[in-house]
């Protein structure tokens, strides 16, 4: 550029900011996960990223791809043992879970877990949304005003849940199957690992797909929905994603024991490095699992 | 470089007989005056050398020299002498040799395996090269050699049988008897193996093999696959179907537990299939893992017999004890789990087929419904994108 003269002392005083006459108002941000929350989701993806990647290996045994990279972590004794150390791992984050829902839903008697609009629970507004979501991509109907969980998000938390159930006894039946024969009959082995194998590639499919794009790929949130890191979203966010939960929060009162101060630069940065890692990760194993699957 | 012409020879040795009595040409002194020279050669350029202290220490060195080379009688001799037909004497070896594969005296006379005729040492010399622990080398000498393997069509097995248990045991631990080519060839009868008289030939295996290995023989000789192949079936697998015949290898290594299964595959083949559905054989595919049941660690390795026989460890009764080798506290329930069973098949294994169906289903319904969804929403999302960017800059 002809304007700029080469070899100037770099240190420019920045001069934009304080020129700017009006600068805006600072965007509010709201709590939307708790720290808690955020780290349960971090490890049920880490540990998810490697039970995929080590399941498939086994599932695809005969895959070079799957051959390949289970040489090189040290064969299927290494492969094995991942796996089912991760499996312990997710299985306590579930118990810790779990305990927590029933911790504060039972003895506390917490309001809104079980039912109503902040609980996961399946109502009948989920269905209208539903309906009316479906209204709205043909073009017959408004945007549905979602609460706090749409249904498809209550619709990934049920399927994780279902997954853990089904997977993980499936699991431990087939890892203690000597002790699991007690009281189960001896096809149920067999049927085991039909169970735990479908039922993988069904989670492994789904999240790599369906989750991925309806949470973070989709235009409204592309390339990544920061808030399951973050914790936080703008109020901007807010409104437009779930403008009833937002009402309702206005309504109640309640918007000041919700707002937060923006996220840290380096959170920011360090989530999407952590996300963008997790969702190549996913996306690979997708190709993989799909290209193993089709040509036998 | 030293050639003797006919002239030369016959000028000098006219001077000897002038100077000295007549004697018989045959005599060993005689013949060693001129031949006893490591560098004679004759026209050709061939060595026609004899180290006298050599071969009066050879095997022969009690022979006169006329007792081999029968045409010479007196000198002058012919200047090229007839061949030397060893089998005058080793009528037997001769006879062997004959019917053989190496039948054709001037691609493999005697010497090509026994060395020079006038230096050959007792078999069990170290220095013979039909000493066991020489003889893959000697053998190998041709068998080893690239160019004569295609020439002949020949598998080119040195190198493999080198690398094999057995040539190990032979190069490297120097057992004298661990099996080198003629434990199993034989020496001077060498027949193809489609020879039916062959001692390689496919139902002569078990026992060829089984001379050394006795106990695994008579173990084998009870199996189905032993019976069968006493009862001249041809497709029954010998010794060497799953051992192959030169590479042998340590059949409790890595590699051997990797590569044998595919073998009772290539017959065994819905066996096979259903095998590798299993968690057994998926681990066992990821190198470095071969822990996991092979074949024979259920079914028996030589002796294997039907599940109906008592003494099958795959018999109901048996069957505990079988699994419970890898699988602590295998129990009665435990051992019904089917290592072949075949979710595919509605009629063997109905539980496993709707339960297969029914997981198939779930999976493609909520994949299909989650698709379809995704798709829709894909398409208005960015429809309605598009749209208010668009009216957005109009009002710019």
């Amino acid at each position: 550029m002809p304007d700029q003269t080469p070899n100037t002392p770099v240190p420019t005083i920045e001069v934009s900011t304080p020129a700017i006459p009006a600068a805006p108002e600072k965007p509010r941000y709201f709590v939307r996960f708790t720290l808690a929350q955020r780290y349960l989701h971090a490890v049920l993806f880490t540990t998810f990223l490697v039970l995929a990647a080590t399941g498939l290996m086994m599932r695809f045994s005969g895959s070079p791809w799957a051959i390949r990279f289970a040489r090189q972590v040290g064969g299927f004794g290494a492969i094995l043992f991942f796996h089912k150390f991760c499996a312990l791992v997710l299985t306590l984050a579930f118990v810790i879970h779990l305990r927590e829902i029933l911790a504060r839903g039972l003895f506390k008697r917490e309001k809104g877990i079980f039912w109503g609009p902040t609980s996961m629970v399946a109502n009948w507004k989920d269905v209208k949304d539903l309906l009316g979501h479906f209204r709205w991509f043909l073009g017959l109907g408004p945007k549905p005003k979602f609460e706090r969980y749409a249904y498809w998000e209550k619709f990934d938390y049920w399927a994780v849940f279902w997954g853990m159930v089904v997977i993980g006894f499936s699991g431990y039946a087939m890892w203690f199957a000597p002790f699991f024969a007690h009281f189960l009959p001896g096809w149920a082995l067999n049927a085991v690992l039909v169970i735990h194998s479908e039922e993988g590639l069904l989670a492994i499919l789904f999240i790599f797909s369906i989750h991925f794009v309806n949470t973070h790929l989709r235009p409204d949130s592309f390339p990544m929905d920061m808030v399951i890191f973050t914790g936080r979203e703008s109020e901007e966010e807010f409104k437009t994603r779930r403008p009833d939960e937002y009402q309702r929060m206005l309504s109640e009162g309640k918007a000041e024991t919700r707002i937060t101060v923006a996220p840290p630069r380096w959170l920011i940065n360090f989530s999407r490095v952590v996300g963008f890692t997790a969702i190549l990760i996913g996306l690979t194993l997708l190709v993989l699992t799909l290209s193993a699957y089709f040509t036998g | 470089m030293k050639t003797v012409s006919s002239f030369s020879l016959t000028l000098f040795t006219s001077v000897l007989l002038l100077a000295a009595p007549a004697r018989p040409a045959h005599a060993d002194a005689d013949c060693l005056s001129c031949h006893n020279d490591p560098t004679l050669q004759d026209a050709n350029g061939k060595s026609i050398g004899v180290s006298a202290d050599k071969f009066h220490a050879s095997v022969h060195g009690v022979l006169k020299c006329n007792d081999c080379h029968k045409d010479i009688h007196d000198y002058p001799h012919p200047d090229h002498p007839a061949a030397v037909q060893c089998e005058s004497c080793h009528t037997d070896e001769g006879a062997a040799l004959a019917g053989s594969v190496h039948a054709k005296a001037s691609d493999h006379p005697c010497t090509s395996c026994h060395g020079n005729a006038h230096l050959i040492v007792p078999k069990t010399d170290p220095q013979s090269p039909v000493y066991p622990l020489n003889i893959p080398k000697t053998c190998g000498s041709c068998h080893g050699n690239e160019a004569m393997a295609k020439k002949y069509h020949l598998p080119n097995v040195y190198a493999l049988y080198i690398d094999s248990i057995h040539g190990f045991a032979l190069g490297k631990e120097g057992l004298l008897v661990a099996a080198n080519c003629t434990s199993c060839h034989g020496s001077h009868k060498i027949l193809s193996h489609t020879n039916p008289q062959s001692a390689t030939y496919r139902n002569n295996i078990p026992g060829t093999c089984g001379s050394c290995h006795v106990g695994i023989n008579e173990q084998y000789q009870k199996g189905v696959h032993g019976n069968a192949v006493a009862a001249g079936d041809t497709s029954a697998p010998v010794c060497t179907d799953c051992h192959t015949a030169h590479a042998i290898i340590e059949p409790t290594s890595a590699d051997f537990r990797m590569q044998s299964t595919p073998i009772c595959g290539s017959c065994h083949r819905d066996k096979f299939t259903t095998y590798r559905d299993t968690f057994h054989s998926q681990l066992g595919l990821l190198g470095g893992y071969v822990e996991t049941a092979r074949c024979w660690d259920c079914h028996g390795a030589h002796e294997i017999l039907p599940a109906s026989d008592p003494l099958s460890p795959i018999n109901k009764a048996n069957l505990v004890k079988t699994c419970g080798r890898c699988h602590a506290g295998a129990n009665a329930s435990f051992v019904e789990y089917q290592p072949h069973a075949n979710a595919r098949n509605r009629h063997l294994n109905p539980a496993l087929y709707y339960i297969r169906l029914f997981m198939n289903l779930l999976l493609a319904s909520v994949l299909t419904f989650f698709l379809l969804h995704t798709v829709l929403w894909l398409i208005r999302s960015r429809f309605q994108q598009v749209k208010t960017k668009s009216s957005g800059e109009k009002n710019a």
